[in-house]
C-alpha cells in the first residue's frame, strides 16, 4: 500500500442469500484525489458504499483506510457509527436524506454532533452553560455558517430542510457531510437530477473541497460530465466484477467499459443517464 | 429524475347532483344492512320464557332516511365550503391574533400558575385538581423526552413512575430518609430502569417497541402485586412521610412550620406546599428539557427522530443516543413518582396501571410535535376539561370521547401544530407539522 493510497479496497465480496452484488472487488482510492465508481445500473456500486460505510458487513475481503498522519483502520470490522466517528468517512445517499424537519443550519449542527459532545463534556458542562461550551457551540454555528454561504443557502439557514429546492438539498447533504470533517467523502449519485448549471456548479464545489478541504472524494455518479471532467481516477463495474482501472482518458476508449454501456443491449441506458 | 411535482388536489366542487345522489344512496344501503338487524328486529322474552321478537320498521326507515339526508347535507356543505384547510376553518386575522395569543400564552400560564394558591386559597378542590394537573405535566414533559423528541413509542411510562414512588415510599418507611434525601434517589433509580428498558428494545421500531414497552409496564406491575414481602402486594405501602419544608415538618404543634414561622396553623398549609413543590419540579423537567433541546444530545434525539441511517452516517452512536432519551424520560418520572408518593402517604399497584401510561401518552400526543407548551395545554385541557364535564354524569367520557376526536381532526398533530427550531441565525421560524416526522420507534 504506497503513502499515497488513502483507501484500499481488497478482494471485496458481498453476497445476499445465492445472489453475488460483489464478487472479489480490489480498488484503490488516493489521498487527495477524486475516485469515480462508476456502471450499469444493478451493477453493485452502492454495495460497494454500503459496505466502505458500515451499512453492510461484506461477506469477505477487507477495506482499508490509511489516514495520511499514519496508521489505518480496518473499516470491514468497524460499525456503522464508528466508521463515521473514528475512522471519519462521510457519505450521502442515492435517495437524500436530511432531516426535513429540521432546519439547514440545524442539520449542519447535527453534523458536528461528536466535537460538539465533548465540548458540553457529554451534555454535563452545557447543561450548567460553561463558558467553554458557549465558545464550541459559537465555532460550531461560525462553521455551519461558512458552509451555508459556500453553497450558497445562507439567506435560506433558517428554512426546513424539507422545504429547499431538490438541488439546494443535495448540497446542503454535502455540506453536511463535510461538517463532520471527514478524511473521504463518500458521495452516492450527487448529480442525479440536477440540471446542466447545477451540475457544473456541483464540479466546482467538489473540485474545491478537494483542494482547499484536502479531503479525499469516492463518488458513484451516472453523469458522464461530472465524471470525466473532475474525476482523478475512475473505477468501472459490472455484474459485481471491475472490468475496467484507470484515467478519465484510458476509460473512455476502454473496449470492456464500451461494450458493458453499449455493447449488451443497455443502448438505451446510456442514452437515459447521459441525459440526468 | 426530478421529484414530480404533487398534484393539486381536486376540488370537490366539480362534484355533480348526480354524484352526490349516489352517494347518499350507498351510504342509505349501509345503513340498512347494519340496522335491520340493530334497530329493525328487536328480541323481548315472552311469558314462557321463549325469545320472541317485534320488528320496528317505522324506526328503521327513519334511520335510513336520515343518514340519506345527512349525506346530502354533508355533501353540500363540503361544496359549499370546499376543501377544508386552515385558512378556512380560521381566517387570516384571526390566525394573526391567535400568533400572538400563542406568544403570550406561555408566560400567562406560568403566573397564572404561581398565583392558584393565593387565588384559590379558600378553595381545596382546586388546589387538590392543580396539584393533579400539574402532576401530570411533569410526566407528559418527562415522556415528551422520548416520544415527542426522540421519537420513541413508549407505552409503558407508568413503569417509570411506579418504580420512583415505591423507591421514594421503602427508602422512607425503612430507612427513615427524607424526602428531599430520596427525590434524586427515586429519579436515579427510574433512570436505571429506564436504561434496563432501553437495552432490550433497542433494535425494535414501531410497534414492535410499543408492545414491548407496554409489556415492560405491566412487567412492573405485576412484581410489585406479587412480591409481597417488600411492597406488601396488593395491600401497598401506607404511612409514607409527608414532605418537610427544608427539615421543618408542616404539623401542628411546637415543631411545625406554623408555630416557627408565628402564624395559626391550616392544614391548607401543606396543600400548598405540595403544589408549589410540584411547580418546581415540573419547571424543573420544563427547564432541563428545553435545555437539553439545545445541545447536541437533544439535537441528536430529534435527528433520530427524523432520520436514523442519516445518524448513523454522521457518526451518531443511536445506542446511547436512545438509551439517554429513555433515562431522561425514566428520571423525570421517577421525580413525580416520589411526588406523588409522599403527596398521597399511601401507594398500591392500583395507581399504576396501563390506563396512566395511555393518558400521559394521550397528554404527549394531544400536545403535539414535542412541544413543551402544547404538553401544558394538553395536561390542562385532559385533566381540567375532564373535571369540568363532570356536570354531564354518565355521558362525561362521551362528550370527553368527541372532544377528544374533534380535536384531533382540526389538528391532526396536537395543538401546537408546529415546531421551533433549537438554534437559528437570523430568523427563528416555526417549522410546519408537514415536514417533522413523528419518528418510527
Amino acid at each position: 500500500m504506497s503513502p499515497d493510497t488513502i483507501l484500499s479496497v481488497d478482494h471485496l465480496s458481498m453476497r445476499f442469500g445465492g445472489i453475488v452484488a460483489v464478487n472479489d472487488l480490489s480498488f484503490t482510492a488516493q489521498h487527495k484525489k477524486i475516485t469515480a465508481l462508476i456502471g450499469p445500473n444493478g451493477a453493485g456500486k452502492t454495495t460497494v458504499f454500503n459496505c466502505i460505510t458500515g451499512f453492510y458487513k461484506p461477506s469477505g475481503g477487507s477495506i482499508r483506510l490509511a489516514p495520511p498522519d499514519g496508521g489505518y483502520f480496518r473499516l470491514e470490522r468497524l460499525n456503522d457509527f464508528r466508521i463515521s466517528k473514528l475512522a471519519k468517512v462521510a457519505r450521502t445517499f442515492q435517495n437524500i436524506r436530511l432531516f426535513p424537519g429540521m432546519t439547514a443550519l440545524e442539520n449542519l449542527m447535527v453534523a458536528q454532533h461528536n466535537a460538539l459532545m465533548r465540548a458540553s463534556g457529554f451534555t454535563l458542562l452545557g447543561l450548567l452553560g460553561f463558558p467553554t461550551w458557549r465558545a464550541a457551540e459559537r465555532d460550531a454555528i461560525e462553521r455551519a455558517r461558512s458552509w451555508l454561504d459556500r453553497i450558497g443557502l445562507l439567506d435560506r439557514a433558517d428554512d426546513a430542510a424539507g422545504n429547499l429546492p431538490y438541488g439546494d438539498q443535495r448540497r446542503l447533504e454535502i455540506a453536511r457531510a463535510m461538517c463532520t470533517e471527514p478524511m473521504l467523502l463518500c458521495l452516492d449519485e450527487p448529480a442525479a437530477g440536477l440540471n446542466a448549471r447545477e451540475s457544473a456548479a456541483l464540479n466546482e464545489m467538489l473540485l474545491s473541497i478537494r483542494n482547499d478541504h484536502g479531503t479525499s472524494i469516492l463518488l458513484i455518479e451516472h453523469d458522464m460530465s461530472v465524471v470525466m471532467e473532475i474525476s482523478d481516477h475512475i473505477v468501472v463495474l459490472d455484474y459485481g466484477v471491475k472490468i475496467a482501472d484507470g484515467a478519465p482518458r484510458a476509460i473512455r476508449d476502454d473496449a470492456k467499459v464500451i461494450a458493458a454501456y453499449l455493447g449488451t443491449g443497455d443502448g438505451e441506458e446510456i442514452a437515459a443517464e447521459g441525459v440526468t | 429524475m426530478t421529484a414530480p411535482a404533487p398534484t393539486p388536489p381536486s376540488a370537490t366542487r366539480s362534484a355533480g347532483l348526480a354524484f352526490i345522489l349516489k352517494k347518499a344512496v350507498i351510504s342509505a344501503c349501509v345503513a340498512l344492512i347494519l340496522f335491520s338487524l340493530m334497530i329493525g328486529i328487536r328480541t323481548l322474552p315472552s311469558e314462557n320464557g321463549q325469545l320472541t321478537y317485534t320488528t320496528r320498521f317505522g324506526e328503521l326507515a327513519a334511520m335510513v332516511a336520515i343518514v340519506f339526508g345527512g349525506s346530502i347535507v354533508v355533501e353540500l356543505l363540503r361544496l359549499w365550503w370546499g376543501p377544508v384547510d386552515r385558512v378556512k376553518l380560521a381566517p387570516p386575522p384571526v390566525q394573526a391574533a391567535l400568533d400572538i395569543g400563542g406568544r403570550l400564552i406561555a408566560p400567562a400560564l406560568l403566573i397564572f400558575a404561581l398565583l392558584v394558591p393565593v387565588i384559590f386559597y379558600q378553595q381545596r378542590y382546586i388546589l387538590d385538581l392543580g396539584i393533579l394537573v400539574l402532576t401530570y405535566v411533569m410526566l407528559g414533559w418527562g415522556l415528551n423526552v422520548v416520544v415527542g423528541l426522540a421519537g420513541l413509542l413508549d407505552l409503558g411510562y407508568v413503569a417509570f413512575y411506579a418504580v420512583g414512588a415505591y423507591s421514594y415510599a421503602l427508602l422512607a418507611t425503612t430507612f427513615g430518609l427524607g424526602f428531599w434525601e430520596c427525590l434524586p434517589l427515586a429519579g436515579l433509580l427510574a433512570a436505571c430502569w429506564g436504561v434496563m428498558l432501553g437495552f432490550p428494545v433497542l433494535r425494535l421500531r414501531g410497534d414492535y417497541l410499543a408492545i414491548v414497552t407496554l409489556a415492560f409496564g405491566e412487567i412492573i406491575r405485576l412484581v410489585i402485586i406479587n412480591w409481597q414481602n417488600l411492597t406488601g402486594g396488593p395491600n401497598g405501602i401506607s404511612g409514607i412521610p409527608r414532605p418537610t419544608f427544608f427539615g421543618i415538618p408542616l404539623v401542628p404543634g411546637p415543631n411545625g412550620l406554623a408555630a416557627k414561622f408565628g402564624i395559626p396553623f391550616s392544614p391548607t398549609h401543606r396543600i400548598v406546599f405540595l403544589f408549589y413543590l410540584i411547580l418546581a419540579l415540573a419547571l424543573l423537567t420544563n427547564w432541563v428539557t428545553i435545555r437539553l433541546r439545545r445541545l447536541p444530545i437533544g439535537r441528536a434525539w430529534e435527528a433520530l427522530r427524523e432520520d436514523e441511517v442519516a445518524c448513523r452516517a454522521l457518526g451518531i452512536d443511536t445506542t446511547t443516543t436512545k438509551l439517554t432519551a429513555f433515562a431522561t424520560g425514566a428520571l423525570f418520572g421517577g421525580f413525580a413518582g416520589a411526588f406523588f408518593a409522599t403527596r398521597q402517604g399511601f401507594i398500591s399497584p392500583e395507581s399504576f396501571t396501563f390506563q396512566e401510561s395511555a393518558l400521559v401518552l394521550a397528554i404527549v400526543v394531544l400536545g403535539g410535535m414535542g412541544s413543551q407548551l402544547g404538553v401544558a395545554l394538553a395536561a390542562l385541557a385532559m385533566i381540567g376539561g375532564f373535571e369540568l364535564f363532570r356536570g354531564f354524569d354518565q355521558y362525561r367520557m362521551l362528550v370527553f370521547g368527541i372532544v377528544m376526536v374533534l380535536l384531533m381532526i382540526w389538528r391532526p398533530r396536537g395543538l401546537v401544530g408546529h415546531r421551533a427550531p433549537t438554534v437559528f441565525l437570523e430568523h427563528n421560524r416555526a417549522i410546519s407539522s408537514d415536514l417533522v416526522k413523528e419518528g418510527h420507534g
